[in-house]
């Protein structure tokens, strides 16, 4: 839409924007939201593409949300749901497998997604403790690698 | 009740930093927080909340904003949607600005190749640990993982999968 129909930027700016927003922290759409904002017109223009971008799904969660706790109860919903949570766990297992399967962790780098899987997935400590000191290991690892 | 509502500030703060990749490598540390740590509901009804956000229109990120709300209300909604996107939001500003300068800078590569491997595996702690806390039988995890093979083996709408596992549901089966 952005690039084809209303040619706010290149297909070369949006790749650009995109894998800029895929290594930075927070929900990936969100961080284009606010790069393309920005683009245009600055923090208000941020702030106006974050805002359209979530009022309309907010909203609609929020009614999904009422609902479900008005009639989640009911054996036959509740039934339903069960059946839902399974298939979008299928969903996150999917995602989860195929990030793995990337040639680009066909490395001795690896060892840093089992101890990410081991460390968080498994002993549950805490996400901030993990990082601060697998992050400057992996990447100094990243970087004695690349030399 | 503001008692909450700071809690929830501070934690998805901090969540939204770490949220390298999206939701799904946060979601182990969303878990603890929310089931572990504060108690707010149980890890059915976190696996049941993360289920609606999927099958709901927009960001998966949306389960803070069932989360908050479930915990306290609209202003909870409010308070866990904008904790969550706003310090990744202003950061994504500030690095946008000087982003130009650092375009071909070596370091972001060396920087992006430690993060990926350590994405990969809290994403594969992620789906541990939502499928532990979604599946109580074995259908379930059978169910799940059936859902998983139509993903990487089929062209299949998320969506469809969704309701295809509500149709099992709805038959008893899980």
């Amino acid at each position: 839409m952005l690039v084809e129909e209303r040619r706010w930027l290149s297909a070369e700016e949006f790749n650009e924007a995109l894998s800029l927003c895929q290594v930075l922290p927070g929900p990936n759409i969100v961080n284009m939201a606010v790069c393309i904002g920005t683009r245009f017109r600055g923090a208000l223009g941020a702030f106006a593409a974050v805002m359209g971008l979530m009022c309309a799904p907010f909203a609609i969660v929020l009614v999904l949300g009422a609902l479900f706790t008005h009639y989640g109860g009911l054996p036959t919903i509740s039934a339903v749901f069960r059946g839902i949570s399974a298939a979008a766990a299928g969903l996150i297992v999917a995602m989860g497998i195929k990030m793995a399967a990337s040639p680009r962790l066909r490395s001795p780098m690896a060892v840093f997604a089992l101890a990410a899987f081991v460390g968080v997935g498994l002993v549950r400590l805490p996400l901030g403790v993990f990082l601060l000191v697998a992050v400057p290991a992996s990447v100094a690892a990243a970087a004695w690698r690349s030399r | 009740m503001s008692e909450v509502l700071v809690e929830l500030a501070v934690d998805f703060s901090l969540l939204s930093l770490f949220a390298v990749g999206g939701v799904v490598t946060v979601l182990p540390e969303l878990h603890r927080g929310v089931v572990e740590v504060h108690g707010w509901m149980s890890s059915t009804e976190f696996a049941q909340l993360f289920a609606l956000a999927q099958a709901s229109p927009g960001p998966n990120i949306l389960v803070v904003t069932l989360i908050g709300w479930k915990v306290a209300g609209l202003a909870g909604a409010v308070v866990a949607t904008a904790a969550v996107c706003a310090p990744s939001s202003i950061l994504t500003y500030g690095v946008s600005q000087v982003w130009q300068r650092f375009r071909d800078a070596r370091w972001r590569k060396t920087v992006e190749d430690g993060l990926v491997p350590l994405t990969v595996g809290l994403m594969l702690a992620g789906s541990y640990l939502i499928t532990l806390a979604a599946d109580q039988s074995a259908t379930g995890f059978i169910l799940t993982a059936v859902t998983a093979a139509a993903v990487l083996g089929t062209r299949m709408h998320p969506l469809w999968l969704l309701a295809a596992g509500g149709l099992v549901g709805l038959a008893g089966w899980v």
